[in-house]
This record gives structure tokens, sequence and C-alpha cells, in this order.
């Protein structure tokens, strides 16, 4: 196992009744796999809110698993659909970070696949092996990078994301109260601007915490295009999350709302 | 609140844990750890010993929290939460955590990665310990009434027995007549008696019984409601009806696998073991040369599992008919000959006594069945034969029934990958569903003969009435807690609960999600979802995760 020369941290949540004793049943069968996963037990893989995951990439972690019941055997029955989907998300927005996608795996274990946890670990433990320390793949310096998964857990905690991945069933699959019902495709690229938007929005918040800064200024200061930065600041003005608290020369100076 | 005082005790498990991880090293470390007021190491933190050290602790050095570090909490949790309660410490207020099956067990070549490892779990699990509050447990009150689906002989016996015991029934069956399969059979073995007077008899027993409601030409509409609390609705004819009730059984029975493209099946001269059973009731068994194939159908791959009663079924079936024609000639073609137990073992030693002929066949080389006679590769002989015959009966194994998984559906049930009901665990909870207050019984289950089915039958229905005799139930309270300062009854969470355990009503402060407390089950979906974050499930809090994920992070010493 010494040869690897980066032995990186990996998170695992896994559910109660499948993947959890999938895991248990990897352990009484003495099936050996590497030592570099921690489990965190959750009822269903459904508990799992995306902000968690970030939470973990945030926290310097490298890889994270979410498992659960294979579909349409959840104890919770449909309790997996809703991973499936949440998850889904979580994968863009940490794609839109920067991070490689595949630092999050999600797959389904029963509680008779020992094997295939412990298959499923020594895959993912070599996986996040080769791409490196989290961050690795991105041009980012450590700073950037964590301001970066700070903005994009909340955005996955804010109503727009959440609400849209929620839905997803009912809009692609049934029809929505006006009959009308979305393609897949649509609503891929509804869900794709929506994140581009949230994860701007949350930036900008970010980077005018501290100190008022002009349109001009968060552009610079965050890589975004001056059009794009002064319609996401109008947006939260007029939601009353930031205000104007000066203004340089003809120039206003934003900053976060203080309650 | 009072001063958080964790005791962490770190088992061996003999040497399940202590000879691959470092267990004085563990608690060493897990005494350096915030808020931990004490650590001990025990041989086996489950035996007497361990758990009067665990309660003498609670007592004597006010503990208020307790991590034990060792085997899985599927297994031990209840344990250790039972001897947290009988030391006055609220059972919700204990943590596990996993050093066995997900460390010593799966990494035994790595000690000093192991117990990194460890420390990191325990670590976590401390940090988890902390943010534990104080949970009730839920009481429900529970209707006493029972709600039986199917009239087969494993409905019956259910609504007989639970009748017995006082309570009302309502039994449900889809056909115009009780009986079920039964009303096929003509003997059943291995006592040969006759199927009918066992129904004549449970009917009886029905008519007698004023506690029991027969509801025959009926179905099941839909079912709503939790343990306790159930509503089914029932159409009669064209009659729609809402039945209360505390419990449900599920006996709706199995079908015979009907082939269409099977050894030549016609329905004529080759049918199938049940078709056989019919002809033999209504006396019609003319056939000298009987040939009867076991396993026809099954041990497939579209149906891999055994059916289990269709080899007795072939040995009862050839012994009558040569009990009433001594004459005839019967071969039975068999993969593997199924007779556990003593009297069906018996059962195939009277066969071979009396004459009938065993061809041991293999599934690579199937009998052939041509117009007049049968082609069959003995594998005992090793060597293919022509069989003539009048009669080819096919043993074709049982299979659900075609609306199992409709009904499951409804009753929120889970069936397995060929469409029977799966029960909660195949031995904690053999008749019981995962869904409170259902149970299942008799060939819905999985391929039962008669007395199995009447054994499930009584399982069942004492299963059933436990809740009814005590009036109520408790259900642990891992169940959300809606803000309704947040929440804006935008109905995500009612839409994605499976178990319609959240609702959105009208409430003072407008609409607002309401949980169902006993209808919930405590999976947190509604949680991860909510748009506002305006939900926090019980002891599975964001706060309790997210600081674990963080103690995760924290480098170990």
């Amino acid at each position: 196992m010494t040869a690897y020369n980066f032995e990186p941290e990996i998170l695992g949540f896994l559910c109660n009744w499948c993947s959890y004793a999938g895991a248990d049943l990897a352990g009484v069968s003495r099936i050996q796999y590497p030592t570099n996963i921690r489990i965190i037990r959750v009822m269903c893989s459904a508990r799992v809110d995306p902000t968690f995951i970030l939470e973990a990439f945030i926290q310097g972690i490298d890889g994270v698993m979410v498992l659960g019941c294979h579909l349409g055997t959840c104890h919770y029955l449909t309790g997996n659909y809703n991973t499936e989907r949440r998850m889904k998300t979580a994968k863009k927005v940490i794609k839109k970070v920067g991070l490689d996608a595949e630092r999050l795996f999600v797959d389904w274990v029963s509680a008779a696949e020992g094997e295939r946890f412990a298959t499923f670990v020594k895959k993912f433990t070599d996986k996040i092996r080769n791409l490196g320390p989290l961050g690795k793949e991105t041009a980012f310096d450590n700073e950037t990078l964590k301001s970066r998964l700070v903005a994009a857990k909340e955005a996955l905690a804010q109503d727009k994301i959440r609400w849209l991945v929620g839905r997803e069933r009912e809009l692609v699959e049934e029809k929505n109260v006006f009959g009308e019902k979305v393609t897949q495709e649509e609503f891929d690229k509804l869900m794709h601007q929506t994140i581009e938007k949230e994860f701007a929005k949350r930036r900008i918040l970010l980077s005018i915490d501290k100190n008022a800064l002009s349109v001009k200024e968060i552009a610079q200061k965050l890589g975004i295009p001056t059009n794009v930065v002064l319609k996401n600041v109008m947006a939260l003005e007029s939601d009353g999350l930031i205000s104007v608290i000066g203004i340089d020369g003809n120039t206003p100076k934003y900053q976060i709302t203080r309650v | 609140m009072s001063e958080v005082r964790v005791g962490v005790f770190v088992c061996h498990c003999g040497t399940n844990i202590g000879g691959f991880l470092d267990v004085p090293e563990l608690v060493k470390y897990a005494l350096s750890l915030p808020n931990v007021a004490f650590t001990q190491e025990n041989k086996y933190t489950c035996s007497e010993t361990g758990l009067s050290e665990i309660k003498k602790a609670i007592l004597e050095i006010q503990l208020n929290r307790i991590v034990v570090a060792s085997c899985t909490p599927r297994t031990h949790e209840p344990l250790f939460r039972s001897a947290c309660k009988e030391a006055g410490l609220n059972p919700f207020l204990f943590q596990f955590v996993n050093i066995r099956d997900q460390c010593s067990w799966v990494h035994m070549h790595d000690k000093e990665a192991a117990t990194k490892k460890a420390k990191d779990l325990i670590r976590m699990g401390v940090a988890n310990a902390v943010l534990l509050e104080p949970l009730e447990e839920l009481k429900i009150d529970v209707n006493p009434k029972a709600v039986v689906i199917g009239g087969g002989i494993s409905g019956m016996t259910s609504a007989i027995s639970l009748a017995n015991r006082g309570f009302e029934v309502r039994l449900i069956e889809k056909s115009e007549k009780l009986g079920g399969t039964l009303n096929n059979l003509y003997k059943l073995y291995p006592t040969q008696i006759d199927a009918s007077n066992l129904v004549t008899a449970k009917i009886g027993e029905i008519e007698k019984n004023s506690r029991i409601k027969v509801l025959t030409s009926s179905q099941v509409l839909d079912v709503d409601g939790f343990v306790g609390n159930y509503t089914v609705k029932i159409k009669q004819n064209n009659k729609v009806q809402n039945y209360d009730a505390g419990v449900i059984i599920v006996a709706t029975g199995a079908d015979v696998y009907k082939p269409s493209d099977l050894y030549s099946y016609d329905g004529e001269r080759v049918i199938t073991q049940l078709e056989l059973e019919k002809a033999l009731k209504r006396g019609e068994v003319k056939a000298q040369r009987i040939i009867m194939i076991q396993c026809a159908g099954a041990r497939t791959k579209e149906r891999p599992y055994c059916s289990k009663v269709c080899c007795p079924t072939a040995l009862k079936n050839a012994l009558l008919i040569k009990e009433k024609n001594d004459d005839s000639q019967l071969y039975i073609l068999y993969r593997d000959m199924v007779t556990p137990g003593t009297e069906f073992e018996d059962l195939y030693g009277k066969a071979r006594e009396a004459g009938i002929n065993f061809i041991k066949y293999s599934p690579e080389k199937e009998p052939i069945v041509e117009n007049e006679s049968l082609k069959v590769y003995d594998e005992l002989l090793g060597e293919e034969l022509t069989l003539p015959y009048d009669l080819v009966v096919l043993s074709t194994p049982m299979v659900a029934r075609s609306d199992s998984k409709e009904l499951a559906q409804k009753l929120k049930v889970p069936v397995d990958e060929h469409g029977f009901y799966l029960e909660a665990h195949v031995k904690l909870r053999p008749v019981d569903f995962a869904t409170d207050g259902i149970f299942v019984c008799g060939c819905a289950h999985w391929p039962s003969n008669v007395d199995e089915s009447i054994f499930q039958a009584y399982g069942a229905s004492s299963r059933a009435s436990i809740p009814m005799s005590v009036g109520y139930v408790t259900t642990e309270p891992l169940i959300p807690v809606v803000d309704e300062e947040k929440c804006t009854g935008c109905g995500l969470c009612e839409m994605n609960c499976p178990f319609k355990a959240i609702k959105i009503e009208k409430k003072e402060k407008g609409r607002k999600a309401n949980v169902i407390a006993a209808s919930c089950k405590g999976c947190g979906t509604c949680g991860a979802g909510c748009p506002q974050k305006a939900i926090t499930m019980k002891h599975f809090t964001d706060d309790q995760i997210i600081a674990q994920v963080r103690a995760l992070a924290e480098v170990t010493s």
C-alpha cells in the first residue's frame, strides 16, 4: 500500500439497510480493502443533502462515496431515486467548481453484496489516488478553491436549485400544473443555467462579504464578465441581499446587507 | 444544558478487534478528545460485565453520552441503548462506532493504518455524540380490528386465529367463494386427506364466528394510513367501502405456472400437475402410461428458485394413481428429488416400493416430448431412453400472482425479484413487513405447502395481535421537525415522501408542512430536499452529520 505517495481521505455515506449492511458483510467475509475510507451511517441515502458533499470537499476530503440500496429495492421504497437526482446535480455543481466530478461516486450496494462494496472502495480509492489531492486537477490555489466550494455549497443550500431538483421527476415524467411536460434535455439545460446563475450569485456575495466592491472590481476579482456581474448584482440588490454602501466617484460600491 | 460528559468504551471483541487494532492506544486517544470524561477497554463490551460497566459509569461518574466502539449498530445498538435506559440515560444519547465489521475485519494486515482509521471513527462518533439530543419514543393507539386479504387456507386460518383472540376481522376474497387454491386440489400430502374437507371445516368455523365478516368478490382499491390506523378501500361488486383496521395480513397466495411453450404442453396429453389434481378430483384420469417431469419451468434462468411443493405433490399423485390402478406405469423424471423431513422422505420410499420409476435428467439435456413417446437422457444409466406415454404431467412451479406488485404498491411493501412478498427479515421478522402493522403468510410470501401455510398464518396472526392486544405501538422518533417560520408550504416534501407522512395543511401561519409521526419511517428524504432547509431530521440532523464530516477532517494525533 505504501507504493503510493498520496493516500487520499475518503468519506462514505452509507444507508443503514443496504450499503451499510453490505459493508458489514464485507467485514464478516473478511474481504480486505484500502483503509482510506471513513463511513457515516444514515438511515437512507436520501438523507444525504448535497450540501454535505460540498462540506466534505471544503474540509479537504479528497473523495466522497454515496451508496444506497439498488433502485427499486430501497427500504424506503423510492428514497434512492431522490438520491440519484440530487447526486446528479451535486456532480454538476462540483464540475462547475472546477473539480473532477468523479470525486463523487454514487452507486448501489445491497446487504448481500459485501464483495461489490469492497470492489467499489478499492476502485474508488485507486481513482482518487490517481487524481491526486483535492484540487490538483484545477489551476486554483487552496484559498480560491475553498471559496469556490463555499459558494457552491451555499448555492446548493438555496431554494432555487433545491426546488428544481425536487421537481425533476414531476417535470420530466409527469405534467406540471399547466399541463406542460419538459424533455430531459430541456430540464438539464434549465438546471445548468440555474446552477451557473446561483453559483455566480454566491461567489459575488462571498466576494463582498468583508469589503465593499464595485461591479468592475467584483468582475476582476472573480474573473466573471462585467455584464454578468452587473446582472447578478442588480438581482441581488432587488432581493435585498446586497446594498450600496458608498459611491467612489461615479461608481457605487456594494456590500452584503447586514440585518 | 448541563455539561456534556462522554464515556467511550472500546471493545476488544476477543481478538476480533484487539488482534488487529491497538486498543489501548485507542482508549488513550479517546480520552484526549473534547468532552470525553471517561474511557475504558472491554474484552466484550456486550457481555454482562461490559454492560454493567457502562451502567456503573453512567451512575457513578455522571456520564450523559455513551459511545461504544465495537461491532455494528445493525446488531448491537438495541442492546447498548437498553443498557443506557436501565441506568436512567435516554437511549438516544448512545452512539455506536463500528471498528470491527468496517475496520479490524477489513484491514487485518495493516495495524497502524487500521488503528489510525479507528481513531478517526471514534473522533467522528464523539463529535456526533456531543450533539445528540434525548428523544422520546412515540406512542400511537391501535384500532383492534384486522383486515385479512385473501380467503385461501392462509387467510382463513389467520382470520379464525385473530377472531378467536377476540378481534374483529374482515376477510377479503377476490373470487366468489373462500378456499383459494385448495378448491382445485384433490388430496393433501402426506396424510392424503381431502382438500375439500379442510376447506369445508374452515368455512364452517368462519361462519360460526360472529367476529369474522367475509367479503367475497371483493378487491382492495387502496390502502391508506399507518400501523394501528389503516383504512382499506374495498370494492365489492360495484360497491366501494372503507374499512378501518389496526393491522393487515396479506394472504393472497400464488399462481401455478401455466406454460405456453414447454415440453409440447397442450393441456390435454401434456398437462400441468395442477391440471392433474383437478382431473383426479373429478375421477377422470384413465391414462395407463404417465410420465411426470419435475422442475418444468423451475430452477431456470427466469425462475431460479425451487418451488418445493412439486416433488411431494408428484409423489403423492403418482401413489394415488398407482393405488387405484396397479397396472399403470409411472415415471418421474427429476433433476433432484426434494423431500425434506421424515414424512416426505417416507413418501419417496413408498413411491419406490410401489414400483414408480425415477429417472434423473440434467437441465443441459432436457427431456424431449414427441407425439407418442418421450426421449430422456438418463444421467445415472448414461444412455437415452424412449418412453411411450399416454399422459405427460409437468410439475410447474408456483409463481407470484400477476397483481402482487400492484397490491404491494398500495400497501407500500416490497416484493422480491420474482414478485413474491418480501418480509422484513428472513430470520428476525419472517412474517412481518418492514412497514409496521402489515404481515404476510402462505404462498404470497413464498411457495409453501398447506401445513407451512397454516404455520405461517398462525405466526402472522399472532404477530398481528401483539399491537392490538397492547392497544398501542411505539415508534422510533427519527422524525422530521418543521420550522414553520421557514416553511413556505411548497409541498416538495409531501411529493417526495414515500410514506405519505408529511402533508401540507392549513395552519395558523398559512399552508405549512405537517408531519404525521406515526407514518414516518425516518428516511430523511424530506429534510435533504427541502428548498428552504426548514426541516430538521431528529437524530440525524444536519449539524450532527456536518460535525462528523468536520471531525474527520481534523488531523489525527
